[in-house]
């Protein structure tokens, strides 16, 4: 096809005058907006004092933090100034009362061998010599001078202090060398103790073990059974709490459902009151609709730190927080619905001279009651987040327990744990409210259909 | 009676029974429901009463005392405590040092302490919902199922926002304040994975209900994906994600005065201090300061959603 002529084109501009011919702040809105936003954030790198912030930043945190969450580490150290070399092992590690692991070796000659990854990463050490090894490179430490000399080349994954030698083997751990001393941290891949904590009669044995005890093994507590002790060992491990967890996560799963069913059931009543089409009086309903604006602007956070001030902290604040917020926000969204009705079914209600409860109960509530109920579903999936982070300032449950175990920064594996509590509840209350949101829209859809077919 | 008649009313007394049993049943159902739902509700309540440090009827008759100490002796300190103004009652306590929270910014000018602090956490909300919004967008298109083909692509995108949405704040908040040692730049990093997975599955349910006319008829000229999704996507959508941005501002404005509670900077930290000191002129300069806020903030943006969108803006959950 030939190229337009300058008439055509002249046509076409003129036919289209929207397209062509856009008034101003069309044509450059996006760009101001565009150029708005930019500098904004130029402002906000500045406020944020971002460079400094990257610059004092430790990201090689990361990794270490990131590795924890999924991992343990034993850390046994081994004296050499005393006449006998002894492992002795921090007072509360994962390994109980008298460990006798296997990756630490006796040797025939009085020397150790501690086995950090298999025998291509190791340290074996009398008083007088070390040797390391890793990455294929086997590396000689002398002790007798006084000091850990390395004699030859120093390999890139040993540091050499002036009274102590690192040397770090990745993932699988590092040992540390003084003369008087060798400290070894030996990483494990998982969770240490998650079922039976050190204390418990049953820690150490196998799978099988345990459960051949549990089925017809002698007891263990004289009086108890074996079912009912492992029971409770396991809701009293020491170091995983899962009792206390537990029972901090149904207190969160609680104050949602208590605070977004409250809210609903006080808002309810309100919001007709407050929806100008129902209302008699126009006052009240803005008075009403204030109201609800007022408990929703007092942030769920001034909200919780009142009544934890009141109630103390722990679930009760924590729901009556919800609770607050929600009879503002649900009244919101319940009369923004009513405003929403057709109007015509009221109207033959209360033309065969129903009174007004009734001409509401069969007038208004079939139309509004999925929605009500669809949007009260939503509030609650979004409060089941939300009272996570309202437990850490001290409203109660798992929020609370989840800041505390991180603020030691040292125990991320019990974080992670209660994450993934977290995600499990979210993820099934996201598909029990996805679900009855899914089947109320139809029951809309169908309703809406119906109207509009009967014109 | 015609044989025709008893037909009829036999019909018709079938049917009205037929509704009688239904209604019946139904009304079973409705009450069984409310009942287990009240029965649940009231062991909740026990629960969490129970679980709590203070008991609700202990604790009721004196709801008022607690708020005695937030009455203020003289109720000009709440604005001075507001606009950093001396106070005759400054003894050197920490209660009434307002002036020095001051924060110059040139000569004698200066903001008022509880002003910058709030400027802060609007500031990590408005740059958070930003991260959000970016990131939002092209994975929301990526995870819509009539403009992405690969169904693995969808589904890996769908879940990662999932898990983005439903991850506490609270951890990729401590988690980063270990990393960043402050407070602001890791609750805006928590706040903006959040919204990229909140924002993200609001936008894909828009992306999957766009007219697919135009699509098609890019497609028809051998526009490749981005120009589709570009010039027939986008245009479409655009005014309700900025609807959706905009609710999203208001609430991370509230979350990020509770991530800042618990150590993200901000007024939620000097609101946490000053309620558990029983500071009264201070807590209620803060709680008014914060109240206006979000007030004028919620009310700005339904105005502008409204003016985006219509009245399909509040028509959220249905």
């Amino acid at each position: 096809m030939a190229a337009m002529t300058a008439d055509q084109m002249r046509s076409i501009e003129e036919r289209f005058p929207q397209v062509f011919r856009r008034p101003l702040y069309k044509r450059f809105g996006p760009l101001v907006l565009f150029t708005g936003i930019l500098l904004y954030l130029v402002y906000a790198l500045w406020f944020f004092s971002l460079p400094q912030v990257l610059r004092e930043s430790h990201w090689e945190r990361l990794p270490l933090f990131l590795t924890q969450w999924i991992s343990y580490d034993l850390q046994p150290e081994f004296r050499l100034d005393q006449p006998q070399i002894t492992p002795r092992y921090p007072r509360f590690s994962a390994l109980g009362e008298d460990p006798h692991p296997d990756w630490v070796i006796t040797n025939a000659n009085g020397s150790y061998t501690i086995l950090i990854d298999g025998r291509a990463k190791s340290v074996t050490f009398d008083k007088t010599e070390a040797t390391l090894v890793a990455n294929g490179q086997t590396v000689p430490v002398s002790l007798a001078s006084g000091k850990p000399v390395i004699s030859g080349p120093v390999p890139e994954w040993i540091t050499a202090h002036d009274d102590e030698i690192v040397a770090r083997m990745g993932f699988a751990g590092e040992v540390r060398i003084t003369v008087d001393r060798v400290k070894v941290r030996k990483r494990f891949l998982g969770w240490a103790n998650f079922v039976f904590d050190t204390r418990s009669p049953f820690f150490g044995k196998s799978p099988g073990e345990v459960v051949s005890l549990l089925m017809s093994g002698p007891q263990l507590k004289p009086g108890t059974s074996n079912i009912a002790l492992a029971a409770d060992n396991i809701w009293n491990n020491a170091q995983w709490q899962h009792g206390d967890v537990w029972t901090k996560l149904f207190q969160t799963i609680v104050m949602a459902f208590l605070g977004t069913l409250l809210g609903g059931i006080v808002a309810f009543p309100l919001a007709f009151f407050a929806a100008r089409n129902i209302t008699p009086s126009g006052l009240l309903s803005q008075v009403l609709k204030r109201f609800f604006d007022f408990m929703r602007s007092v942030d769920m956070l001034i909200w919780a730190l009142f009544f934890t001030r009141a109630f103390g902290p722990g679930p009760l604040a924590g729901s009556a927080a919800i609770f607050f917020t929600e009879i503002g926000t649900l009244g919101k969204v319940y009369s923004e619905g009513l405003e929403n009705i057709d109007d015509k079914p009221r109207e033959g209600i209360q033309s065969t001279g129903a009174n007004g409860l009734l001409v509401q109960r069969y007038g208004v509530l079939p139309e509004v009651i999925p929605v009500f109920i669809s949007q009260t579903l939503y509030q609650w999936e979004s409060n089941t987040r939300g009272a996570t982070i309202i437990g850490a300032v001290g409203a109660g449950g798992i929020g609370l327990k989840l800041w505390e175990a991180m603020r030691t920064n040292s125990n991320w594996a019990n974080v992670f744990y209660m994450v993934l509590l977290v995600l499990l509840v979210v993820f099934i209350f996201d598909s029990i409210s996805n679900f009855l949101r899914r089947r109320l829209s139809r029951t809309i859809h169908d309703y809406n259909r119906i109207q509009a077919g009967q014109g | 009676m015609t044989f025709a008649a008893t037909i009829r009313s036999d019909a018709v007394r079938q049917a009205a029974d037929a509704w009688r049993r239904q209604t019946s049943l139904r009304r079973f159902y409705t009450a069984l429901g409310i009942g287990s739902l009240l029965v649940a509700m009231c062991t909740a309540m026990w629960f969490a009463d129970e679980a709590n440090a203070g008991h609700f009827f202990d604790r009721l008759p004196h709801i008022l005392d607690f708020l005695s100490w937030l009455v203020p002796k003289d109720w000009n300190d709440v604005w001075r405590a507001l606009f950093d103004i001396a106070s005759p009652h400054d003894k050197g306590s920490q209660e009434f040092n307002f002036p020095l929270g001051r924060v110059y910014l040139w000569g004698g000018f200066y903001l008022p302490e509880y002003f910058e602090l709030m400027l802060t956490t609007l500031n990590v909300a408005l740059v958070s919902t930003f991260i959000g919004f970016v990131f939002a967008v092209p994975f929301s298109f990526i995870a819509a199922r009539n403009l992405t083909p690969s169904p693995v692509l969808r589904l890996v995108v769908k879940r990662f926002m999932e898990l983005l949405r439903a991850f506490p704040e609270i951890v990729i908040a401590g988690l980063f304040a270990a990393i960043l040692s402050t407070g602001p730049v890791a609750a805006i990093i928590a706040i903006g994975l959040h919204s990229i997975g909140a924002l993200g599955k609001l936008f894909y349910e828009i992306n999957e209900n766009i007219d697919m006319r135009a699509e098609e008829g890019l497609r028809a000229v051998g526009a490749n994906w981005f120009e589709r999704v570009r010039f027939a996507g986008l245009p479409q959508v655009l005014p309700n994600f900025m609807s959706y941005t905009l609710l999203r501002i208001e609430i991370n404005v509230r979350i990020s005065t509770i991530i800042g509670a618990v150590g993200g900077g901000g007024i939620g930290e000097e609101l946490k201090l000053s309620i558990s000191r029983g500071f009264g002129a201070k807590t209620l300069a803060l709680v008014l300061l914060l109240f206006t806020t979000i007030f004028l903030v919620d009310q700005f943006s339904a105005w502008l959603r409204r003016k985006l969108v219509g009245e399909q803006a509040f028509m959220m959950g249905a």
